[in-house]
């Protein structure tokens, strides 16, 4: 019983993040709410007893993309403050 | 316009309602498995007597499924020449490294330093255990690449060495191919992890070469992840 309503909770919020992803208007806010769905995600897979593909997800979905997200849009910023 | 939007306003909706139906349909006619199927039953009796790896995930890729490890190792070689050679296009010039960088703060330099030897250390634990724990050579890999990023992003200006990555990421690769090859010649087939002894169950020298597969995956994953963020790095668009 718990782990259903700890389950539905995080697919739940799973869903809260993707929405705000799509909805924001700060890029800074839809990257890290990208990364937290991948997050809650990963937590999902443990439910499901799949610890290796919530190791996968946990590194390379929330980790790296979100990261490289940044990295990229960092360059955007610099990039364009050249230009002025 | 308003009868534009709407039009595209109920196509949007009927795609919608279309893909409702279709995981409606799937997920109702859905019912679990009361017992394991027979090829998930043989692994599951099997594994411990024929390849001795406590983590029966592991043994499915790395031998069971070997070859379409290789594949998935060979797919992700592909992504990373592929992005070098887009990126290689444009490459800054060697002298401006670091040129309009934002200097990246104490925070991040002093946390990077004290970090950066734990996670390396975590992701060859991680590839290391492979057979005996969840995880295993990409996992153990992308925490290493996720340390080199940390690397990257605390000191923008920094080179790796080329070389050197692309020297693990070949070696890696060549040793891995090498060891399935070995499998025909000394045990039942490519890739086969019973060239070597399979030693106690659950001890972290067991399972044959499975370990030795699994950190050579581990490296080569590495050196890949790392080589495509380094060439995004190292880009210039200027």
């Amino acid at each position: 019983m718990i782990a259903l309503i700890a389950t539905t909770g995080f697919a739940l919020a799973m869903l809260i993040a993707a929405v705000v992803a799509l909805r924001t208007r700060a890029t800074a806010v839809a990257v890290i709410a990208a990364g937290l769905v991948s997050l809650f995600a990963s937590v999902l897979f443990l439910f499901l007893a799949a610890p290796d593909v919530a190791m996968t997800e946990a590194a390379i979905g929330s980790g790296l993309t979100t990261f490289l997200f940044f990295f990229v849009l960092g360059r955007i910023r610099r990039e364009s403050g050249h230009d002025q | 316009m308003t009868s534009r939007f709407t039009l595209r306003n109920v196509a949007v909706l009927t795609l919608l309602a279309l893909l409702g139906v279709a995981f409606w349909t799937l997920g109702s006619g859905y019912t679990p498995d009361a017992e394991l199927n027979r090829t998930a039953a043989y692994y599951a009796q099997n594994t411990a007597s024929e390849i001795g790896a406590q983590n029966v995930v592991t043994a499915i890729i790395v031998t069971y499924r070997g070859l379409d490890t290789l594949g998935e190792v060979t797919v992700l070689f592909l992504t990373a020449a592929i992005v070098a050679l887009v990126l290689g296009q444009t490459k800054a010039p060697r002298g401006s490294s670091g040129s309009g960088f934002l200097p990246s703060g104490e925070l991040l330099t002093t946390g990077t330093q004290m970090l950066l030897p734990i996670i390396l250390l975590f992701g060859a634990y991680v590839f290391v255990n492979g057979h005996l724990t969840p995880g295993g050579g990409f996992q153990g890999g992308a925490i290493l690449a996720s340390g080199m990023l940390l690397l990257l992003l605390a000191e923008p200006g920094r080179r790796f060495g080329h070389r050197i990555i692309s020297r693990v990421e070949s070696l890696s690769g060549l040793t891995y191919v090498f060891i399935g090859v070995l499998g025909i010649a000394l045990a039942g087939g490519f890739l086969d992890n019973r060239i070597l002894p399979l030693g106690a169950f659950g001890s972290i020298l067991s399972a044959g070469a499975i370990p030795l597969i699994y950190a050579l995956i581990g490296l080569k994953v590495g050196a890949e992840f790392s080589s495509i963020l380094e060439s995004l790095e190292e880009t210039e668009d200027a």
